[in-house]
């Protein structure tokens, strides 16, 4: 029942979409202030991400608007989304800004998540990318020794199973790497320093934080870059990630271990879970009953604001060098990343629990 | 070494010194709001800071970083409301004091401390950093572990008399603070299907509702003012710097410790205090006083915070990974900035790092030196008459727990933990024992189950553990357990009529005893039967802290059953009434609008229950409002909206 009804919320949302495009473009009248939700503590990536975007929002937006950066932690967060979802205004006062965090607990049924992707429409998805890579002490000197790793056991730094690290573990579970998770960090930099300790011997890091933090360790012999994740391209293909377009994809690295490609539930799952999270890593969302001019608006302003040079400028240094996906095509990308038919469900949730006794 | 002048001239430019300035006030005032912190300050300051030349930005930031630390000192001395996790030592002498009518000299003292501290957190920052990498990569989780464990071993020294309560306390601390997911799974224990509890307890919340309403609460059965006490000559200002003075060993000794707790990313600040705070009664010759009104009590809690704000930038400017909640908003600029923290700091931005530390050691004076300026005003608030005061300190109260996740859940809780906060003041049971537990709780199971994953069980022959386990033993243990002997050999010698006494106190129970132990056995056996079925990783650790719990339970009772006990009456019937009525408030609050609520419950408070004038009254209650609607305006802080706040802050929108 419950995945019939997120298939329907996810038509809706399209629909929704759909039916706000048509208006005429003309700039209506905003609300002096705007309340951006988001859903996590200060000082974090999607805290970061937003009061980035924030003075540029002002500046594309008619009437300039001040932007006003609300943060509402909590559950990793599941607790921001939900007030949100309960009590945002829908005249164009109240945006809400999410992460890979918001959308996989909906996808995997989390209990304590009472959103529904139906009610809002995507105006903007920040992706990202992402790289995986090992200690330099275990002989390899990039993908292509990935062989040498076969029968190596390797700790790897986790928050926990459902998070951020899902669609990794998958890749690893496929490239039958012998990982050892450890679970309990409390943010994927401290899984990077537990690598840079020696106690981890893979890590994963997205692109910003890889670019700031890792690329040191690799000039300095200190880390091996083995693949990224590739990003989606618009026909929806993985392809090599622009910022790091000398190392090979998971998928590339699988072809050359096989000598196939890479299929199955576990592929499907990967995929799934790689575009919620990584595609639409930050995603900006208004309530779809706002009328339907001041969405247009938001529409226009934010197609207006990605092509401004300042903010594609910011936009390297603080995202990398992505392409934000807008308009219906977000919406559309979106529904399809984040509905989990029922036997996919049904293998993910017997997957975690095999793999790391955990229950949905 | 050019670096490092060449960033002293650049802080002693007049752009830098007035925003370093302007971020100073801002952390003092967010300081001095209990409940607010980096976070609500950042907001503040953060509009300005996008797009500013990154060593001007980074001077502003830290100047707002430095101080929060010495401007939350003024809540926990003068009422009792520890202002943030960091000052939550300084409530258990620094109040007292101020109940002797010292509060000038407990906050001078302070301030000084904090200044001192901050100072040498700057020095020990600057030459540190660069060394730093390989000392803070050495701490694995193996490492990290045996901290948390000395962070626990110094509830031997705050047990005092009773060390059974003491551990009881404690194993309950871990066992409430296991509340949420589990690290090591990610299984979820003890929610009791409640969203609010699935994210664990917040600290917050605890520390107010374990401290700060049990003293009010008693302070308004008695209906004194806080100052018991006329003030003497000689216990002003000037008392607190010669206090400090005569203490500077145990100022450096703290403030070196704390800068160093600081430096290791994982243990956060929380617990510095209370290390310090034990250290301290561990190494004076007479530690009677603690707890009722040593000036040293205050000294060493407040010269380690500063130094561990200090301490807490190397991971951050290091590694990217912040050491506590400040240094995440620290954090947070530096990237809004344009500046990645990493190596870089040290090899191409060195003049960048210096100038933050420069900026560092300079807000720590100038804010300490604000501070003192306003003591002596400021503390005359303690002869008040406390009923007066009570609305004041109530929405100050609540408005900090709600800052904690913004529910109703926050207000509730705090009742729940301020009830067993009065049992265990009531009958002598060591709240910071409770506390201690609740903060390393996550930490200590976190850091047990990673080090056996990544090193199975030989983790414990690491040279570095074995140095942090002889450091326990010789620093923490040994000392209350030699001081016991000793003072049993004067016992015997010739008992003096006090230490008769106090062995007279130890040895009484009442009601509030077996209601403690009640709650307690009650929760650890529901504990138990709800991780019964879960994974070995998810249950191992409540297991030992429901064990330390039930053990400590029946050695207590056993000691009740072998030993006379004489029965005294507890007197808490008056404090229950209060803490009803302060659910019934809370969830007014709730109901009816945070600032409504404020205006007319003291409005009816004073002129009813303090017997104030209607012109006081109105005064103090629109006061309030005032104090509120601004805040929620500069810092963009939330209250509860209920029924009638949209209408009046519409009212007060259209009147202004």
């Amino acid at each position: 029942m419950k995945k019939l009804s997120k298939l329907l919320g996810v038509s809706v949302l399209t629909f929704g979409c759909l039916l706000a495009l048509p208006t005429k473009a003309q700039d209506t009248e905003l609300p002096s202030t705007i309340n951006w939700t988001i859903p996590f503590g200060v000082g974090g990536g999607t805290d970061v991400w937003a009061r980035f975007v924030a003075p540029h929002l002002t500046k594309s937006l008619p009437g300039n608007p001040t932007v006003v950066i609300k943060n509402q932690p909590g559950g990793g967060s599941i607790t921001g989304t939900n007030l949100f979802f309960q009590r945002a205004k829908s005249n164009g006062e109240d945006i809400l800004g999410t992460s890979a965090s918001t959308l996989y607990p909906f996808m995997l049924g989390d209990k304590r998540v009472r959103y529904n992707f139906d009610k809002w429409i995507p105006l903007m998805a920040s992706p990202t990318g992402g790289v995986v890579y090992v200690q330099p002490d275990l002989g390899v000197s990039s993908a292509n020794d990935i062989a040498k790793l076969n029968g190596v056991t390797l700790p790897f730094g986790s928050q926990s199973p459902t998070g951020l690290e899902l669609p990794v573990f998958l890749a690893f579970e496929m490239l039958g790497l012998d990982i050892k998770p450890v679970f309990g960090m409390k943010s994927r930099g401290a899984g990077r320093l537990a690598f840079e300790r020696g106690e981890a011997k893979i890590d994963f890091q997205t692109s910003s934080a890889y670019l700031s933090s890792v690329v040191d360790l690799v000039d300095n012999k200190k880390a091996i870059p083995l693949f990224s994740l590739g990003i989606l391209n618009n026909k929806g293909e993985i392809v090599r990630d622009p910022a790091f377009a000398d190392l090979p994809t998971f998928e590339e690295v699988y072809f050359k271990k096989f000598g196939k490609q890479p299929s199955g539930m576990e592929y499907t799952a990967y995929k799934k879970f790689l575009a919620a999270g990584f595609a639409f890593q930050k995603v900006i969302f208004i309530p779809a009953d706002t009328p339907s001019d001041i969405i247009l608006t938001y529409q226009n302003s934010v197609k207006q604001m990605l092509q401004d040079p300042a903010f594609i400028k910011d936009s390297e240094i603080q995202v990398g060098p992505y392409e934000n996906v807008v308009g219906i095509d977000a919406a559309q990308y979106l529904s399809d990343a984040i509905t989990v038919s029922p036997e996919l469900y049904t293998w993910i949730s017997d997957w975690l629990k095999t793999k790391f006794d955990y229950k949905l | 070494m050019i670096e490092f002048l060449s960033a002293l001239d650049q802080i002693m430019s007049v752009a830098h010194l007035t925003y370093l300035i302007a971020g100073v006030l801002v952390g003092l005032v967010v300081g001095i709001i209990p409940g607010l912190g980096g976070i609500a300050g950042m907001s503040l300051l953060l509009p300005f800071l996008y797009g500013m030349e990154p060593s001007v930005g980074l001077g502003m930031l830290m100047g707002l970083v430095a101080v929060i630390p010495t401007g939350d000192t003024f809540t926990s001395v003068l009422m009792g409301i520890p202002g943030s996790s960091s000052s939550q030592a300084t409530v258990m002498d620094g109040f007292p004091l101020a109940k002797k009518g010292q509060a000038a000299r407990a906050l001078s003292a302070a301030f000084l401390s904090s200044m001192i501290g901050g100072v040498v957190g700057a020095i020990v920052l600057s030459v540190f950093i660069l060394v730093a990498r390989p000392v803070v990569l050495a701490f694995s989780s193996a490492e990290l572990f045996m901290l948390t464990l000395l962070g626990l071993s110094v509830v031997a020294a705050l047990s005092g008399a009773n060390v059974y309560k003491g551990l009881a306390a404690c194993g309950f601390g871990l066992l409430v603070g296991a509340i949420g997911g589990a690290p090591a799974t990610g299984e979820f224990r003890f929610t009791l299907d409640i969203d609010y509890l699935y994210d664990g307890i917040p600290l917050v919340v605890v520390g107010l509702g374990i401290f700060a309403l049990p003293e009010i609460i008693s302070l308004l059965v008695k209906n004194s003012a806080i100052a018991s006490s006329p003030n003497k000559l000689g216990h002003g200002l000037k008392q607190g710097f010669k206090d400090v003075f005569a203490n500077l060993p145990l100022v450096g000794k703290s403030s070196i410790f704390g800068s160093l707790i600081g430096a290791i990313p994982g243990l956060g600040g929380s617990v510095v205090d209370w290390m310090t705070y034990s250290f301290a009664i561990n190494s004076s010759k007479d530690s009677s006083q603690f707890g009722k009104g040593d000036i040293r009590g205050v000294i060493a809690p407040e010269s380690a915070n500063n130094a561990c704000a200090s301490g807490s930038m190397i991971p951050t400017i290091l590694f990217g990974v912040p050491g506590s909640g400040a240094a995440a908003v620290f954090l947070g600029g530096m990237l809004l900035l344009g500046i990645q923290p990493g190596v870089s700091m040290i090899t191409t931005h060195l003049d960048l790092t210096y100038t933050i530390i420069w900026s560092l050691a300079l807000a720590n004076i100038l804010g300490a030196i604000f501070c003192i300026c306003f003591t002596r005003p400021i503390s005359l608030l303690t002869y008040i008459k406390f009923s007066v005061l009570t609305p004041i300190i109530l929405t100050l109260i609540l408005f900090a727990a709600y800052q904690a996740t913004r529910s109703l859940g926050d207000f509730i809780l705090l009742g729940v933990v301020a009830t067993l906060g009065i049992m265990m003041k009531g009958a002598n049971w060591p709240r910071p024992a409770f506390l201690i537990g609740f903060v390393l709780s996550s930490g200590a199971e976190n850091y047990f189950f990673q080090s056996i994953q990544f090193y199975g069980y030989s983790w414990f022959l690491r040279p570095g553990v074995i140095a942090i386990a002889a450091l326990i033993i010789v620093g923490f243990v040994l000392p209350p357990i030699l001081k016991k002997r000793k003072q049993k050999s004067v016992l015997k010698e010739e008992p003096s009529p006090q230490e008769v006494q106090k062995d007279n106190i130890v040895k009484t129970v009442s009601w509030t005893d077996w209601g403690i132990i009640a709650i307690m056995s009650v929760y650890a056996t529901y504990a138990l039967a709800n991780i019964w079925d879960t994974s070995m990783l998810t249950k191992a650790f409540p297991m030992i802290a429901i064990a330390i719990v039930l053990f400590s339970v029946v050695m207590i009772l056993s000691k009740y059953i072998k030993e006379k006990h004489t029965r005294i009456p507890s007197d808490l019937s008056m404090h229950l009434v209060y803490i009803a009525g302060f659910f019934v408030i809370a969830y007014g609050y709730y109901l009816f609008g945070f600032i409504s609520t404020t205006f007319v419950f003291s409005l009816l408070f004073l002129k009813l229950l303090a017997k104030v004038s209607y012109l006081k009254s109105t005064i103090i209650a629109i006061g309030l409002v005032i104090f509120l609607v601004t805040i929620g305006r500069v810092m963009n802080v939330d209250f509860p909206e209920g029924f009638f706040d949209p209408y009046l802050l519409n009212a007060i929108k259209t009147f202004i």
